[in-house]
Protein backbone atom coordinates (compact mmCIF):
# COMPACT_ATOMS: atom_id res chain seq x y z
CA UNK A 1 0.00 0.00 0.00
CA UNK A 2 1.26 3.11 -1.02
CA UNK A 3 1.88 6.15 1.59
CA UNK A 4 -0.77 8.08 -0.19
CA UNK A 5 -3.34 4.62 -0.26
CA UNK A 6 -2.37 4.93 3.85
CA UNK A 7 -3.14 8.10 4.38
CA UNK A 8 -6.25 8.40 2.11
CA UNK A 9 -7.41 5.32 4.15
CA UNK A 10 -6.98 6.44 7.53
CA UNK A 11 -8.80 9.58 6.70
CA UNK A 12 -11.50 8.38 5.79
CA UNK A 13 -11.91 6.23 9.01
CA UNK A 14 -11.44 9.14 10.83
CA UNK A 15 -14.16 10.87 8.67
CA UNK A 16 -16.36 7.55 8.98
CA UNK A 17 -15.72 8.24 13.07
CA UNK A 18 -17.12 11.83 12.96
CA UNK A 19 -20.41 10.91 11.27
CA UNK A 20 -21.29 8.07 12.89
CA UNK A 21 -20.70 9.18 16.21
CA UNK A 22 -21.76 12.28 18.11
CA UNK A 23 -20.42 15.13 16.13
CA UNK A 24 -23.31 15.55 13.86
CA UNK A 25 -25.64 15.90 16.41
CA UNK A 26 -23.89 18.59 18.21
CA UNK A 27 -23.45 20.58 15.33
CA UNK A 28 -27.18 20.17 14.99
CA UNK A 29 -27.86 21.48 18.23
CA UNK A 30 -25.89 24.32 17.87
CA UNK A 31 -27.51 25.22 14.73
CA UNK A 32 -30.87 25.03 16.56
CA UNK A 33 -29.18 27.17 19.33
CA UNK A 34 -27.79 29.39 16.96
CA UNK A 35 -31.09 29.56 15.07
CA UNK A 36 -33.26 30.59 18.40
CA UNK A 37 -30.35 33.51 19.42
CA UNK A 38 -30.27 34.75 16.39
CA UNK A 39 -33.93 35.19 16.03
CA UNK A 40 -33.79 36.35 20.17
CA UNK A 41 -31.89 38.77 18.53
CA UNK A 42 -34.04 40.13 15.86
CA UNK A 43 -36.84 40.43 18.70
CA UNK A 44 -34.11 42.58 20.39
CA UNK A 45 -32.69 45.20 18.48
CA UNK A 46 -34.74 47.94 17.13
CA UNK A 47 -32.88 48.76 13.62
CA UNK A 48 -30.05 47.18 11.71
CA UNK A 49 -31.74 43.70 13.09
CA UNK A 50 -29.93 41.62 9.99
CA UNK A 51 -26.66 43.11 10.83
CA UNK A 52 -27.16 42.51 14.18
CA UNK A 53 -28.39 39.20 13.65
CA UNK A 54 -25.59 38.23 11.23
CA UNK A 55 -22.66 39.41 13.20
CA UNK A 56 -23.81 38.08 16.29
CA UNK A 57 -24.68 34.67 15.31
CA UNK A 58 -21.56 34.65 13.31
CA UNK A 59 -19.13 35.28 16.20
CA UNK A 60 -21.52 32.54 18.22
CA UNK A 61 -20.82 29.94 15.65
CA UNK A 62 -17.33 30.45 15.07
CA UNK A 63 -16.78 30.03 18.53
CA UNK A 64 -18.81 27.14 18.80
CA UNK A 65 -17.12 25.46 15.67
CA UNK A 66 -13.28 25.82 17.20
CA UNK A 67 -14.58 24.44 21.16
CA UNK A 68 -15.94 21.61 19.27
CA UNK A 69 -14.04 21.05 16.49
CA UNK A 70 -10.92 20.95 19.01
CA UNK A 71 -12.29 19.05 21.84
CA UNK A 72 -13.80 16.08 18.85
CA UNK A 73 -9.90 16.09 17.89
CA UNK A 74 -8.74 15.87 21.27
CA UNK A 75 -10.53 12.99 23.04
CA UNK A 76 -10.86 11.32 19.41
CA UNK A 77 -6.90 11.01 19.65
CA UNK A 78 -6.78 10.16 23.21
CA UNK A 79 -9.72 7.69 22.93
CA UNK A 80 -7.57 5.86 20.43
CA UNK A 81 -4.44 5.97 22.68
CA UNK A 82 -6.41 4.66 25.43
CA UNK A 83 -7.90 1.96 23.54
CA UNK A 84 -4.30 0.94 22.47
CA UNK A 85 -5.47 1.52 18.62
CA UNK A 86 -2.77 3.86 17.95
CA UNK A 87 -0.13 1.24 19.02
CA UNK A 88 -2.05 -0.64 16.41
CA UNK A 89 -1.53 1.50 13.59
CA UNK A 90 1.77 2.14 14.34
CA UNK A 91 2.79 -1.32 14.95
CA UNK A 92 1.72 -2.23 10.83
CA UNK A 93 4.06 -1.13 8.27
CA UNK A 94 2.76 2.29 8.38
CA UNK A 95 5.07 5.84 8.67
CA UNK A 96 3.91 7.89 11.43
CA UNK A 97 3.81 10.59 9.01
CA UNK A 98 1.12 8.83 6.79
CA UNK A 99 -0.64 8.31 10.29
CA UNK A 100 -0.42 11.38 11.20
CA UNK A 101 -1.30 13.06 7.96
CA UNK A 102 -4.19 10.45 7.78
CA UNK A 103 -5.57 12.22 10.96
CA UNK A 104 -4.80 15.55 10.07
CA UNK A 105 -6.97 15.46 6.26
CA UNK A 106 -9.64 12.97 8.11
CA UNK A 107 -10.24 15.96 10.60
CA UNK A 108 -10.14 18.68 8.16
CA UNK A 109 -12.82 16.86 6.18
CA UNK A 110 -14.91 17.09 9.83
CA UNK A 111 -13.91 20.52 9.92
CA UNK A 112 -15.06 21.32 6.55
CA UNK A 113 -18.31 19.39 7.35
CA UNK A 114 -18.95 21.46 10.40
CA UNK A 115 -18.10 24.84 8.52
CA UNK A 116 -20.14 24.21 5.67
CA UNK A 117 -23.44 22.77 8.12
CA UNK A 118 -22.91 26.45 10.40
CA UNK A 119 -22.70 28.52 7.62
CA UNK A 120 -25.85 27.38 5.91
CA UNK A 121 -27.73 28.80 9.04
CA UNK A 122 -25.96 32.35 7.29
CA UNK A 123 -27.31 32.39 4.70
CA UNK A 124 -30.88 32.87 6.34
CA UNK A 125 -29.27 36.21 7.40
CA UNK A 126 -26.46 37.22 5.47
CA UNK A 127 -25.78 37.94 1.38
CA UNK A 128 -24.88 34.27 -0.17
CA UNK A 129 -21.39 35.22 -0.97
CA UNK A 130 -20.78 36.61 1.66
CA UNK A 131 -21.84 33.52 4.06
CA UNK A 132 -19.91 31.20 1.19
CA UNK A 133 -16.39 33.98 1.68
CA UNK A 134 -16.83 33.80 5.77
CA UNK A 135 -16.98 29.86 5.62
CA UNK A 136 -14.04 29.38 3.74
CA UNK A 137 -12.58 31.34 6.33
CA UNK A 138 -13.99 29.62 9.20
CA UNK A 139 -12.75 26.34 7.34
CA UNK A 140 -9.15 27.66 7.03
CA UNK A 141 -9.64 28.67 10.57
CA UNK A 142 -10.54 25.18 11.88
CA UNK A 143 -7.71 23.97 10.22
CA UNK A 144 -5.20 25.76 12.23
CA UNK A 145 -7.52 24.49 14.69
CA UNK A 146 -7.02 20.60 14.49
CA UNK A 147 -3.29 20.85 13.22
CA UNK A 148 -3.16 22.37 16.72
CA UNK A 149 -4.92 20.09 18.57
CA UNK A 150 -2.95 17.43 17.39
CA UNK A 151 0.40 18.75 18.42
CA UNK A 152 -0.90 20.09 21.98
CA UNK A 153 -2.15 15.96 22.26
CA UNK A 154 1.09 14.38 20.93
CA UNK A 155 3.11 16.86 23.54
CA UNK A 156 1.30 16.66 26.10
CA UNK A 157 -1.02 13.76 26.18
CA UNK A 158 -4.18 14.98 28.56
CA UNK A 159 -7.15 16.13 27.03
CA UNK A 160 -7.78 19.00 30.11
CA UNK A 161 -4.18 20.11 28.96
CA UNK A 162 -4.25 19.98 25.13
CA UNK A 163 -7.57 21.87 25.58
CA UNK A 164 -6.26 24.25 27.54
CA UNK A 165 -3.38 24.95 25.50
CA UNK A 166 -5.28 24.89 22.12
CA UNK A 167 -7.48 27.62 23.69
CA UNK A 168 -5.05 29.57 25.46
CA UNK A 169 -3.34 29.65 22.07
CA UNK A 170 -6.49 30.24 19.99
CA UNK A 171 -7.57 33.05 22.29
CA UNK A 172 -4.61 34.75 22.24
CA UNK A 173 -3.92 34.74 18.38
CA UNK A 174 -7.25 35.98 17.99
CA UNK A 175 -6.46 38.91 20.42
CA UNK A 176 -2.89 39.35 19.40
CA UNK A 177 -3.70 42.20 17.01
CA UNK A 178 -5.03 44.65 19.31
CA UNK A 179 -2.69 43.71 22.37
CA UNK A 180 0.04 44.93 19.63
CA UNK A 181 -1.85 48.03 19.16
CA UNK A 182 -2.37 48.51 22.19
CA UNK A 183 1.80 47.72 23.27
CA UNK A 184 2.38 50.62 20.49
CA UNK A 185 -0.81 52.76 21.75
CA UNK A 186 -0.76 56.92 22.54
CA UNK A 187 -0.45 56.59 26.27
CA UNK A 188 2.89 54.35 26.30
CA UNK A 189 5.67 55.70 26.52
CA UNK A 190 7.83 55.13 23.42
CA UNK A 191 11.06 55.90 25.17
CA UNK A 192 10.64 54.30 28.91
CA UNK A 193 12.84 51.09 28.52
CA UNK A 194 10.20 48.94 29.95
CA UNK A 195 7.81 49.76 27.22
CA UNK A 196 10.35 49.13 24.39
CA UNK A 197 11.13 45.57 26.16
CA UNK A 198 7.04 44.93 26.26
CA UNK A 199 6.13 46.21 22.45
CA UNK A 200 9.30 43.52 21.84
CA UNK A 201 8.07 40.85 23.43
CA UNK A 202 4.65 41.40 22.59
CA UNK A 203 5.74 41.96 18.63
CA UNK A 204 7.77 38.39 19.35
CA UNK A 205 4.98 36.37 20.51
CA UNK A 206 2.95 37.84 17.66
CA UNK A 207 5.45 36.38 14.88
CA UNK A 208 4.86 32.87 16.55
CA UNK A 209 1.13 33.23 15.97
CA UNK A 210 -1.02 33.12 12.79
CA UNK A 211 -3.06 36.57 12.90
CA UNK A 212 -6.14 34.57 13.07
CA UNK A 213 -7.67 38.03 14.02
CA UNK A 214 -7.87 39.01 10.44
CA UNK A 215 -9.92 35.70 9.78
CA UNK A 216 -13.90 35.57 9.45
CA UNK A 217 -14.68 38.63 10.71
CA UNK A 218 -18.30 39.55 11.35
CA UNK A 219 -18.35 42.57 9.28
CA UNK A 220 -18.21 40.59 6.39
CA UNK A 221 -21.68 39.52 7.31
CA UNK A 222 -22.85 42.54 8.60
CA UNK A 223 -21.72 44.85 6.09
CA UNK A 224 -21.04 42.81 2.72
CA UNK A 225 -17.48 43.68 2.97
CA UNK A 226 -15.68 40.68 2.15
CA UNK A 227 -14.29 39.76 -1.16
CA UNK A 228 -12.21 37.17 -2.63
CA UNK A 229 -8.84 39.51 -2.28
CA UNK A 230 -9.44 39.26 1.22
CA UNK A 231 -9.52 35.50 1.44
CA UNK A 232 -5.88 35.32 -0.37
CA UNK A 233 -4.11 36.15 3.04
CA UNK A 234 -6.40 34.04 5.00
CA UNK A 235 -5.22 31.08 3.12
CA UNK A 236 -1.60 32.21 2.76
CA UNK A 237 -1.51 31.95 6.35
CA UNK A 238 -3.51 29.02 6.64
CA UNK A 239 -1.22 27.10 4.75
CA UNK A 240 2.21 28.84 6.22
CA UNK A 241 0.50 27.86 9.75
CA UNK A 242 -0.51 24.39 9.71
CA UNK A 243 2.63 23.72 7.91
CA UNK A 244 5.02 24.98 10.66
CA UNK A 245 2.25 22.91 13.52
CA UNK A 246 2.40 19.81 11.36
CA UNK A 247 6.36 19.72 11.33
CA UNK A 248 6.52 20.28 14.99
CA UNK A 249 4.01 17.62 15.53
CA UNK A 250 5.85 15.32 13.61
CA UNK A 251 9.04 16.28 15.53
CA UNK A 252 7.22 15.48 18.83
CA UNK A 253 5.30 11.59 17.10
CA UNK A 254 8.81 10.54 16.08
CA UNK A 255 10.42 11.03 19.21
CA UNK A 256 7.85 9.44 21.50
CA UNK A 257 8.48 5.99 22.67
CA UNK A 258 4.68 3.91 22.82
CA UNK B 1 -28.79 -11.13 30.43
CA UNK B 2 -29.12 -8.41 33.23
CA UNK B 3 -32.33 -6.58 33.16
CA UNK B 4 -34.27 -9.39 31.28
CA UNK B 5 -37.08 -10.71 33.19
CA UNK B 6 -36.23 -9.25 36.55
CA UNK B 7 -39.06 -6.46 36.59
CA UNK B 8 -36.97 -3.40 36.96
CA UNK B 9 -37.63 -1.46 34.16
CA UNK B 10 -34.58 0.60 34.83
CA UNK B 11 -31.63 -1.66 34.11
CA UNK B 12 -30.44 -1.75 30.82
CA UNK B 13 -27.85 -3.93 29.43
CA UNK B 14 -24.80 -1.86 30.30
CA UNK B 15 -26.52 -1.19 33.98
CA UNK B 16 -27.13 -2.90 36.98
CA UNK B 17 -30.71 -2.98 38.35
CA UNK B 18 -31.94 -0.58 41.43
CA UNK B 19 -31.79 -2.82 43.80
CA UNK B 20 -28.33 -3.13 43.71
CA UNK B 21 -27.97 0.79 45.03
CA UNK B 22 -27.01 0.11 48.63
CA UNK B 23 -29.75 1.30 51.25
CA UNK B 24 -27.97 3.94 52.60
CA UNK B 25 -26.78 5.79 49.07
CA UNK B 26 -30.78 5.66 48.30
CA UNK B 27 -31.14 7.56 51.86
CA UNK B 28 -28.50 9.66 50.78
CA UNK B 29 -30.03 10.56 47.85
CA UNK B 30 -33.51 11.41 49.04
CA UNK B 31 -31.99 13.15 52.72
CA UNK B 32 -29.90 15.27 50.04
CA UNK B 33 -33.30 16.28 47.68
CA UNK B 34 -35.22 16.93 50.89
CA UNK B 35 -32.68 19.00 52.28
CA UNK B 36 -32.34 20.99 48.99
CA UNK B 37 -36.16 21.72 48.66
CA UNK B 38 -36.32 22.57 52.50
CA UNK B 39 -33.17 25.13 52.31
CA UNK B 40 -34.87 26.64 49.14
CA UNK B 41 -38.20 27.36 50.40
CA UNK B 42 -36.59 28.52 53.83
CA UNK B 43 -34.60 31.36 52.14
CA UNK B 44 -36.34 34.66 50.79
CA UNK B 45 -36.92 34.81 47.39
CA UNK B 46 -34.09 36.87 45.01
CA UNK B 47 -34.96 40.71 45.44
CA UNK B 48 -34.75 43.19 42.11
CA UNK B 49 -31.84 45.69 42.97
CA UNK B 50 -31.41 48.52 40.48
CA UNK B 51 -27.52 47.92 39.40
CA UNK B 52 -26.11 51.41 38.52
CA UNK B 53 -24.71 51.46 35.19
CA UNK B 54 -21.01 51.02 34.92
CA UNK B 55 -18.17 52.84 33.46
CA UNK B 56 -17.31 51.39 30.26
CA UNK B 57 -13.86 49.84 30.34
CA UNK B 58 -11.00 51.29 27.93
CA UNK B 59 -11.27 51.20 24.44
CA UNK B 60 -8.15 49.44 24.10
CA UNK B 61 -9.44 46.59 26.58
CA UNK B 62 -12.39 46.04 24.56
CA UNK B 63 -10.83 45.45 21.22
CA UNK B 64 -8.73 42.89 22.86
CA UNK B 65 -11.91 41.00 24.64
CA UNK B 66 -13.36 41.43 21.09
CA UNK B 67 -10.96 38.33 20.28
CA UNK B 68 -10.51 40.06 16.53
CA UNK B 69 -14.46 40.60 15.98
CA UNK B 70 -15.06 43.95 17.20
CA UNK B 71 -18.41 44.16 15.12
CA UNK B 72 -19.98 41.15 16.60
CA UNK B 73 -18.78 42.85 20.24
CA UNK B 74 -20.10 46.03 19.40
CA UNK B 75 -23.32 44.73 18.29
CA UNK B 76 -23.86 42.69 21.40
CA UNK B 77 -22.96 45.50 23.75
CA UNK B 78 -25.67 47.47 22.10
CA UNK B 79 -27.77 44.80 22.83
CA UNK B 80 -26.75 44.96 26.22
CA UNK B 81 -27.19 48.82 26.96
CA UNK B 82 -30.25 48.97 25.09
CA UNK B 83 -31.61 46.33 27.65
CA UNK B 84 -30.18 47.90 30.46
CA UNK B 85 -33.33 49.50 31.25
CA UNK B 86 -35.13 45.86 31.97
CA UNK B 87 -33.05 44.29 34.66
CA UNK B 88 -35.01 41.13 35.79
CA UNK B 89 -37.74 41.99 38.31
CA UNK B 90 -37.47 45.57 37.24
CA UNK B 91 -37.78 48.83 35.36
CA UNK B 92 -35.56 51.76 35.20
CA UNK B 93 -36.30 54.68 33.52
CA UNK B 94 -34.01 56.39 31.36
CA UNK B 95 -34.07 59.68 32.92
CA UNK B 96 -32.49 57.54 35.97
CA UNK B 97 -29.56 56.56 34.24
CA UNK B 98 -26.26 58.30 34.35
CA UNK B 99 -26.32 59.74 30.95
CA UNK B 100 -22.55 60.67 31.16
CA UNK B 101 -21.58 56.84 31.07
CA UNK B 102 -24.62 56.18 28.58
CA UNK B 103 -22.51 58.02 26.40
CA UNK B 104 -19.53 56.86 26.90
CA UNK B 105 -21.04 53.18 26.16
CA UNK B 106 -22.40 54.14 23.06
CA UNK B 107 -19.09 56.08 21.95
CA UNK B 108 -17.37 52.97 22.41
CA UNK B 109 -19.62 50.77 20.75
CA UNK B 110 -19.33 53.35 17.59
CA UNK B 111 -15.14 53.09 18.71
CA UNK B 112 -15.96 49.42 17.94
CA UNK B 113 -18.31 49.50 14.92
CA UNK B 114 -17.94 53.09 13.01
CA UNK B 115 -20.31 51.64 9.92
CA UNK B 116 -23.00 51.05 12.91
CA UNK B 117 -25.63 53.37 12.91
CA UNK B 118 -27.20 51.45 15.99
CA UNK B 119 -26.00 53.74 18.73
CA UNK B 120 -27.04 57.25 17.21
CA UNK B 121 -30.16 55.94 16.50
CA UNK B 122 -30.28 54.94 20.73
CA UNK B 123 -28.58 58.55 21.09
CA UNK B 124 -31.02 60.13 19.25
CA UNK B 125 -34.00 58.53 19.22
CA UNK B 126 -34.30 56.44 22.51
CA UNK B 127 -32.15 58.03 25.24
CA UNK B 128 -32.94 61.49 23.27
CA UNK B 129 -36.38 61.15 23.54
CA UNK B 130 -36.43 61.64 27.58
CA UNK B 131 -38.12 65.15 28.87
CA UNK B 132 -35.16 65.94 31.07
CA UNK B 133 -33.67 69.09 28.80
CA UNK B 134 -29.66 68.65 30.14
CA UNK B 135 -29.97 65.04 29.55
CA UNK B 136 -31.52 65.32 25.84
CA UNK B 137 -28.57 68.07 25.10
CA UNK B 138 -26.01 65.28 26.42
CA UNK B 139 -27.38 62.98 24.00
CA UNK B 140 -27.59 65.71 21.40
CA UNK B 141 -23.92 66.99 21.68
CA UNK B 142 -23.18 63.08 21.13
CA UNK B 143 -24.56 62.85 17.87
CA UNK B 144 -23.46 66.07 16.87
CA UNK B 145 -19.43 65.14 18.02
CA UNK B 146 -19.67 61.75 16.20
CA UNK B 147 -21.47 63.11 12.82
CA UNK B 148 -18.27 65.20 12.43
CA UNK B 149 -16.19 62.14 11.63
CA UNK B 150 -18.65 60.23 9.06
CA UNK B 151 -21.08 63.07 7.92
CA UNK B 152 -22.40 61.70 4.58
CA UNK B 153 -23.63 58.82 6.84
CA UNK B 154 -24.88 60.33 10.27
CA UNK B 155 -26.71 63.02 8.82
CA UNK B 156 -30.17 61.62 9.56
CA UNK B 157 -29.46 61.60 13.50
CA UNK B 158 -28.15 65.09 13.72
CA UNK B 159 -30.87 66.03 11.26
CA UNK B 160 -33.21 64.63 13.93
CA UNK B 161 -31.19 66.20 16.62
CA UNK B 162 -31.83 69.69 15.12
CA UNK B 163 -35.46 69.07 14.76
CA UNK B 164 -35.66 67.91 18.89
CA UNK B 165 -33.30 71.20 19.91
CA UNK B 166 -35.68 73.69 17.45
CA UNK B 167 -39.30 72.20 19.04
CA UNK B 168 -38.67 70.10 22.18
CA UNK B 169 -36.31 71.94 23.95
CA UNK B 170 -36.93 75.56 21.81
CA UNK B 171 -33.36 76.15 21.35
CA UNK B 172 -32.84 77.45 18.20
CA UNK B 173 -29.32 78.90 18.43
CA UNK B 174 -28.55 75.17 18.85
CA UNK B 175 -30.94 74.09 16.30
CA UNK B 176 -29.01 76.38 13.71
CA UNK B 177 -25.54 75.28 14.77
CA UNK B 178 -26.61 71.60 14.25
CA UNK B 179 -28.29 72.47 10.83
CA UNK B 180 -25.39 74.45 9.71
CA UNK B 181 -23.01 71.32 10.47
CA UNK B 182 -25.75 69.43 7.82
CA UNK B 183 -25.46 72.40 4.86
CA UNK B 184 -21.72 72.31 5.61
CA UNK B 185 -20.59 68.87 5.86
CA UNK B 186 -22.77 65.96 4.69
CA UNK B 187 -22.23 66.93 0.79
CA UNK B 188 -22.91 63.62 -0.84
CA UNK B 189 -25.87 62.27 -3.03
CA UNK B 190 -27.52 60.49 -0.92
CA UNK B 191 -27.78 63.57 1.44
CA UNK B 192 -31.85 64.38 0.37
CA UNK B 193 -32.27 68.62 -0.05
CA UNK B 194 -34.58 68.75 2.95
CA UNK B 195 -31.88 68.07 5.35
CA UNK B 196 -29.58 70.49 3.67
CA UNK B 197 -31.81 73.31 3.45
CA UNK B 198 -32.74 73.32 7.33
CA UNK B 199 -30.35 75.87 7.89
CA UNK B 200 -32.65 78.63 5.94
CA UNK B 201 -35.66 77.03 7.86
CA UNK B 202 -34.09 77.86 10.70
CA UNK B 203 -32.51 81.34 10.31
CA UNK B 204 -35.87 82.29 8.89
CA UNK B 205 -37.44 81.29 12.02
CA UNK B 206 -34.78 82.81 14.23
CA UNK B 207 -35.71 86.24 12.16
CA UNK B 208 -32.31 86.42 10.37
CA UNK B 209 -33.41 87.08 6.92
CA UNK B 210 -30.48 88.33 5.39
CA UNK B 211 -28.13 85.39 6.77
CA UNK B 212 -30.72 83.14 5.14
CA UNK B 213 -30.82 85.08 2.36
CA UNK B 214 -27.21 84.74 2.15
CA UNK B 215 -27.14 81.33 2.27
CA UNK B 216 -29.71 80.15 -0.16
CA UNK B 217 -28.01 82.71 -2.42
CA UNK B 218 -24.68 80.61 -2.18
CA UNK B 219 -26.38 77.48 -2.39
CA UNK B 220 -27.80 78.00 -5.55
CA UNK B 221 -24.85 79.05 -7.12
CA UNK B 222 -22.11 76.46 -5.39
CA UNK B 223 -23.79 74.23 -7.97
CA UNK B 224 -24.05 71.44 -5.31
CA UNK B 225 -27.83 71.45 -6.49
CA UNK B 226 -28.91 68.34 -8.20
CA UNK B 227 -32.69 68.33 -8.04
CA UNK B 228 -34.30 71.03 -9.97
CA UNK B 229 -36.90 71.08 -7.09
CA UNK B 230 -34.82 71.49 -4.97
CA UNK B 231 -33.65 74.45 -7.22
CA UNK B 232 -37.42 75.68 -8.03
CA UNK B 233 -37.77 75.74 -4.02
CA UNK B 234 -34.70 77.42 -2.88
CA UNK B 235 -35.58 80.34 -5.65
CA UNK B 236 -38.82 80.58 -4.40
CA UNK B 237 -37.36 81.20 -0.99
CA UNK B 238 -35.00 83.27 -2.42
CA UNK B 239 -37.38 85.37 -3.41
CA UNK B 240 -39.83 85.33 -0.54
CA UNK B 241 -36.77 86.24 1.82
CA UNK B 242 -36.07 89.28 -0.15
CA UNK B 243 -39.44 90.06 0.08
CA UNK B 244 -39.27 90.10 3.62
CA UNK B 245 -35.81 91.88 4.16
CA UNK B 246 -37.32 94.47 1.89
CA UNK B 247 -40.57 94.91 3.82
CA UNK B 248 -38.49 94.51 7.49
CA UNK B 249 -36.63 97.50 6.30
CA UNK B 250 -39.29 99.45 5.28
CA UNK B 251 -41.13 99.11 8.24
CA UNK B 252 -38.32 99.26 10.95
CA UNK B 253 -40.89 98.61 13.41
CA UNK B 254 -41.30 94.84 12.22
CA UNK B 255 -39.48 92.10 13.64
Amino acid sequence: MTAARQVRAIAGLTLLEALRGSLLWLVALILLAGLGLAELLGALAITETRQTQAAILGAVLRLAAVLVTSLFVITSVVREQNDKVLELYLSLPLPRAAYYLGKLAGFAACAGVAAALLGALLLVYAPPVQVLLWTLSLFAELLVVVAASLLALFTFSQVTVALSVVLAFYFLARGMGAIQLMSQGPLVDPGALSSRVIAGLVDGIAFLLPDLYRFTPSEWLAYGTGSVADLGPVLAQTAVYVTLLAGAALFDLYRKNF
Amino acid sequence: MPGRGTGTRWATRSERPVRDVPLLALLLLALGLAAQVSWHAWRPGPTARAEALAEPPAGAVLRVASLGDPVALARALMLWLQAFDNQPGLSIPFRELDYGRVRAWLGRVLDLDPRGQYPLLAASRLYGEVPVPEKQRVMLDFVHERFLADPDRRWPWLAHAAIVARHRLQDLPLALKYARAITERATGPSVPPWARDMTVLVLEEMGELEAARVLVGGLLESGRLQDPHEARFLDGKLRELEAKSVEKSSDPTRK
